[in-house]
């Protein structure tokens, strides 16, 4: 059997049930680091920071430092924890998971163990078609994040084959929340469908909370994702993979479907599944087995002896509880009634994870019929080119700035088009752009009335059939004009001068 | 009471979880070490009952907050001070053979 | 000798105050006694060029009319587990040779502040790990009593340091001891103060819920008024007390003139027996308590059933935490790296942490690493953190019933340097009566008692008080140390032998 055969989805689900398990990794955009006072990368005052910039001693293990936790990181988890329905812990503490690797600056995490800050909740996913599927979550714990490690000198940067590796501690030591859900039952043939669905709810949880960027590009928002298969009527759970390195909702959603498919195609085969992590690979859809679980990942936890406990007051849980945003689902409900979209054009907003972004945009002052049609037309269309997400190439407040020139008559739809592709390329403010390149509308009657009796002198019946009732045959002559003006003109005002000639 | 056998293979894995290259030598004379201590620190879970409660910091503390407020960092020079190797403002390590955790 | 090495920091302090010494020659007579004699004990790693500069710092600013603190000009000692920015910290192993730290430990950032002049770092065991300061990748330090013999450890540099005159005041640290058992050997005082109560940041960690920074003298006061230097809360150390001390200084100045003995309910712990301990340091302990009780003391016999379980509990927590601690170690940010031709990342570090420790490091990370491993964890580390709770306990009982637990510092002289190397659990006993205190968090301070009749050699007595009863323990040594010097005639350093020119 080839290492690669897959069997086909349907089939697939016919012989097998799939058991999803999720492992999402939440950077939070605190002003510091978890345990330190150095200022945090993902906060948005530091992005793009030179290497080893942002370091305090603890951070790289220097001799002597020390751990001190952050409090605000504390509150934001306890207030992830909420929105997750989570229990938060009475009291919790913070142990060390000992391995040596080298982003590690003391070769240990602190992280937490067995006494997580929150446990026992779950999140209300809305699949595509409107309904919800209750995903059960075990635990949120709090933890630091690892430094930055790039493999230098290999034929694909990658760590194989790489004769050096460089570290940078910037990231190291940035407060990370992970979310860990129970196994989850019965998503059947919608399982990759709710993998994506479930990182988009996790995503708009901490965005609706202010805590995160949630940019999945950056590393922001992280999903380890878990499969295994059982043979339908079997109790026993199958042996799992965690596949890692999915960075974006649709690669989670691809990377689910792509192991169902492998691991049912080695079981049926008779094979068994080797658990293991395997990373996905964006460029060629498909994931690949990385470090097969040992007794290597002996990891010694200990409760952390340099930190002491969390222990939150009632008072702070509840003064935390009555601060949280409305849920993602009410939030819902609210948007589409304030929108008066269609109930196919707002799950469509929904499905393409766009409503912060839609939100956004109309917070600044754009339609939301104009804002939805941005999002979800030509920005979609460029982020599916590029393999991004939409949200990454652009901010809701320039959309509603260029949608603003397109309502003042400035440009056209398609001019705004050209404009939109010139602020992703990073060619300045919309304005800069249309002076740059010359894209204002032709909005000069003057110029317009003649290219006007041009294009009449071409085609002498025209004004004849519009007098007699033709007013569509004025359509040759706007698309004349349109050609003559290279399209920078207003094809409603050529229109209305050229109607307004017939009348004369 | 003899909670586990120090056997030579058990050094060795230790010597591998706690990265020290350990000699045949060095494995032979801790076997015979470590059989020792651990036979006279094994007593400890004699004495101990499941209502003990563990004890991690002899005087008990909780909720000891930093504010989320930016403090001291290094610059590129200090962090880089004690490097043994290091190239564009990074630490320099040879080829890695495993992956992240 | 210059007699200004001989003069206790309080007394130094005075005389610099009053403007009949300079700083500069204060630090300037330390820095020949340590040309003088260091050569022969070994005490110093490193000795600083900086230190007559901030000598002449301190000149300056007192000739200016500024107001110093009381022991401003005094010279330090540093022991190299603290981190310096002006000198190299090793923690005496070859892994950190030559390491130069950005940032000051707390302590030292309290001691510059403070105006005292760091002379240099002192030697002690590899990180820590020792009672003999044998296992220093740089070689031993000698006891200035008998230079055959060891000066203690971990902290055996700041012991001997202290007692050889090449510094009136040493800063340690004691995770098990390493403060008091050096002090026991060298004729010294070392206190270890409540667990929280001085800052660890700066301090490289072997067992973070045990280590503790202690002032290191010849009296009693010293310490205390180094302990005043400090001590309180560090917002860098989340396990540092943020409680509002009273002076240490102050508290040993009246237990030297005042009448705290009268009454005085002192413990003495029926589970630790006469037999196990050398006879000489038997009968200086029950002497110095006959002594109290003769000023009206009262010696009351206590039970503390779970100390026998402190030493296995101690040689679980310690090697568990230090296995954690030390993996810092790594040769990739710090420290030695060995090359390996050819190699990954993992045999580096593996190839560096081999060369890199010493054998009793090596020892207690796989000790560590086999205590915390999964399947051992509970049976281990957990039963041992229980035995914790079981000793608090007894201490909580006792200190009902006690103002203050007396036991003889450790349980014999000095020893032969080289005696117990390759002994790891004889080594491992030495400790006996100083692990508890560590493993309660309580304070403990160690004073010279007198000399063993079999060996000549210098005696300690601890006294143990409850957690955050610091000042009790510098009332009660201040009080105890004035009525034996009154016995003696003279300090106990007295009769030590002299070193370096003399011979
Ligand atoms: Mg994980
Ligand atoms: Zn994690």
């Amino acid at each position: 059997m080839a290492a690669n055969a897959l069997m086909d989805f349907d089939k697939a689900l016919e012989l097998y049930e799939p058991v999803l398990g999720f492992e999402v990794h939440v950077e939070l955009n605190t002003e510091t680091k978890m345990f330190s006072g150095a200022g945090n990368p993902a906060h948005e005052k530091n992005h793009g920071a030179a290497p080893n910039t942002l370091v305090a001693p603890v951070d790289m293990g220097l001799p002597g430092s020390l751990p001190v936790v952050n409090e605000t990181a504390v509150r934001y988890s306890i207030s992830l924890g909420l929105a997750l329905g989570c229990s938060i812990a009475p009291s919790s503490r913070f142990a060390r998971k000992n391995y040596f690797y080298p982003d590690l600056g003391k070769n240990y995490q602190i992280s937490q163990y067995d006494e997580p800050i929150a446990f026992e909740g779950h999140v209300e996913i809305e699949l595509e078609d409107g309904t919800v599927f209750d995903v059960p979550i075990e635990r949120a714990h709090m933890e630091e994040d690892a430094g930055k490690l790039t493999h230098m000198g290999g034929a694909t940067g990658r760590i194989q084959g790489a004769e050096y590796s460089l570290v940078d501690y910037n990231r190291a030591g940035v407060p990370l929340v992970e979310i860990v859900t129970k196994p989850i039952f019965g998503a059947e043939e919608r399982a990759p469908e709710l993998a994506a669905a479930y990182v988009r709810a996790i995503r708009d949880i901490v965005i609706g909370l202010g805590i995160s960027e949630a940019r999945m590009e950056r590393g922001n928002l992280r999903c380890d994702a878990n499969v295994s298969l059982r043979p339908r009527g079997q109790e026993k759970l199958g042996t799992r993979t965690e596949t890692k390195n999915v960075n974006s909702m649709r690669s989670v959603e691809r990377a689910v479907r792509y192991e169902i498919q492998r691991q049912a195609a080695i079981l049926a085969a008779g094979g068994t599944i080797t658990q293991e992590t395997r990373h996905w690979h964006e460029d060629t859809g498909r994931t690949s087995p990385g470090r097969p679980k040992s007794d290597a990942d002996d990891y010694r936890y200990f409760p952390e002896p340099d930190l002491l406990p969390v222990a939150p007051s009632v008072e702070l849980i509840e003064q935390l509880r009555s601060a949280l945003p409305e849920p993602p689902a009410a939030r819902r409900r609210r948007l589409k009634a304030d929108w008066g979209f269609a109930d196919i054009d707002f799950q469509g907003v929904v499905n393409a994870g766009l409503l912060s972004e839609v939100e956004a945009t109309v917070a600044a002052g754009a339609s939301p019929a104009s804002a939805r049609k941005w999002w979800m037309s030509e920005i979609s269309r460029l982020a599916n080119a590029q393999g991004v997400e939409p949200s990454s190439l652009i901010a809701p407040a320039s959309v509603a700035e260029l949608q603003k020139l397109v309502e003042a008559g400035t440009l056209t739809d398609k001019l705004a088009r050209q404009v939109l592709e010139g602020m992703i390329a990073g060619e300045g403010t919309p304005q800069q752009i249309v002076d740059a390149r010359g894209l204002a509308v032709v909005s000069d009657d003057g110029a317009l009335i003649a290219a006007i009796d041009e294009a009449l002198a071409a085609q002498p019946d025209v004004l004849e059939k519009i007098r007699d009732g033709k007013v569509q045959a004025a359509g040759a002559v706007i698309g004349a004009v349109m050609k003559a003006m290279r399209g920078q003109a207003d094809a409603a005002r050529v229109r209305e001068l050229v109607l307004e000639r017939a009348a004369q | 009471m003899r909670v586990s056998e120090i056997t030579p293979e058990l050094v060795r894995h230790l010597g591998m979880l706690a990265r020290i290259r350990l000699s045949d030598e060095e494995v032979d004379r801790l076997t015979g070490q470590l059989s020792v201590i651990v036979d006279n620190i094994a007593k400890v879970s004699e004495v101990v009952t499941p209502d003990v409660a563990a004890t991690s910091h002899p005087i008990p503390l909780q909720n000891v907050f930093r504010a989320d407020e930016v403090g001291t960092m290094l610059t590129v020079e200090q962090v880089l001070q004690n490097a043994p190797d290091a190239a564009d403002s990074r630490f320099k390590v040879t080829a890695i053979l495993g992956e992240e955790q | 000798m210059s007699e200004i090495i001989r003069l206790s920091a309080a007394d130094l302090a005075a005389k610099l105050a009053a403007g009949e010494v300079s700083s500069m020659e204060a630090t300037q007579a330390h820095l020949d006694r340590i040309a003088a004699v260091d050569g022969d004990v070994h005490a110093f790693l490193h000795v600083s060029d900086t230190a007559l500069q901030a000598a002449a710092d301190i000149d300056r600013r007192r000739a200016a009319g500024e107001s110093l603190g009381e022991l401003a000009g005094v010279p330090l000692a540093v022991k190299d587990v603290l981190v310096t920015t002006d000198m190299p910290s090793t923690s005496g192993s070859k892994i950190l040779e030559g390491y130069m730290s950005p940032y000051d430990a707390t302590v030292v950032a309290r001691s510059r502040a403070a105006g005292l002049i760091p002379l240099g770092k002192t030697n002690m065991d590899e990180f820590a790990m020792g009672s003999s300061t044998e296992h220093s990748a740089y070689g031993p330090t000698r006891n200035p009593w008998d230079l055959d013999r060891i000066p203690g450890g971990s902290g055996g540099g700041s012991a001997a340091a202290v007692a050889a005159f090449e510094a009136p005041l040493a800063l340690g640290s004691d995770t098990g001891g390493s403060i008091r058992q050096p002090a026991h050997v060298t004729g010294t005082v070392g206190m270890k103060p409540t667990y929280g109560g001085v800052s660890r940041y700066g301090a490289i960690a072997l067992a973070s819920s045990l280590d503790q920074v202690g002032p290191v003298s010849r009296t009693v006061l010293d310490s205390a008024l180094l302990h005043d230097v400090i001590g309180g809360h560090d917002p860098n150390d989340a396990t540092s007390l943020t409680d509002r001390w009273p002076s240490f200084a102050a508290a040993a100045r009246e237990g030297a003139s005042g009448q705290v003995l009268k009454g005085l309910k002192v413990g003495v712990i029926r589970e630790l027996p006469d037999s196990g301990f050398q006879a000489g340091v038997s009968a200086s302990f029950r002497a110095a308590l006959a002594t109290m009780e003769a000023q009206g003391a009262e010696i009351v016999e206590i039970s503390a059933p779970h100390f026998e379980y402190g030493v296995a509990a101690y040689y679980l927590i310690l090697p568990a935490e230090a296995s954690s601690n030390l993996a810092k170690f790594d040769s990739v940010r710090f420290g030695l790296r060995v090359d390996v031709p050819g190699g990954t990342v993992e045999d580096v570090m593996a190839a560096t942490r081999d060369a890199g420790f010493g054998d009793e490091v090596k020892r207690r990370v796989i000790l560590g690493t086999y205590a915390l491993s999964a399947g051992y964890y509970d049976a281990y580390y957990g039963s041992a953190q229980k035995v914790r709770t079981l000793i608090q306990r007894d201490f909580d009982t006792a200190f009902a019933q006690v103002d203050v637990i007396a036991t003889p510092s450790a349980p014999t002289t000095a020893f032969r340097l080289g005696e117990k190397i390759d002994d790891p659990l004889q080594m491992y006993l030495n400790d006996v009566t100083t692990i508890p205190v560590n493993l309660a968090g309580v304070p403990g301070i160690s004073i010279p008692s007198g000399l063993a009749a079999e060996d000549g050699l210098p005696v300690g007595i601890q006294f143990i008080a409850p957690a955050r009863e610091d000042a009790r323990l510098y009332r009660v040594g201040a009080a105890v140390e004035a009525l034996l010097l009154d016995e003696w005639g003279e300090p106990l350093l007295a009769k030590a032998p002299v070193l370096g020119g003399a011979r």
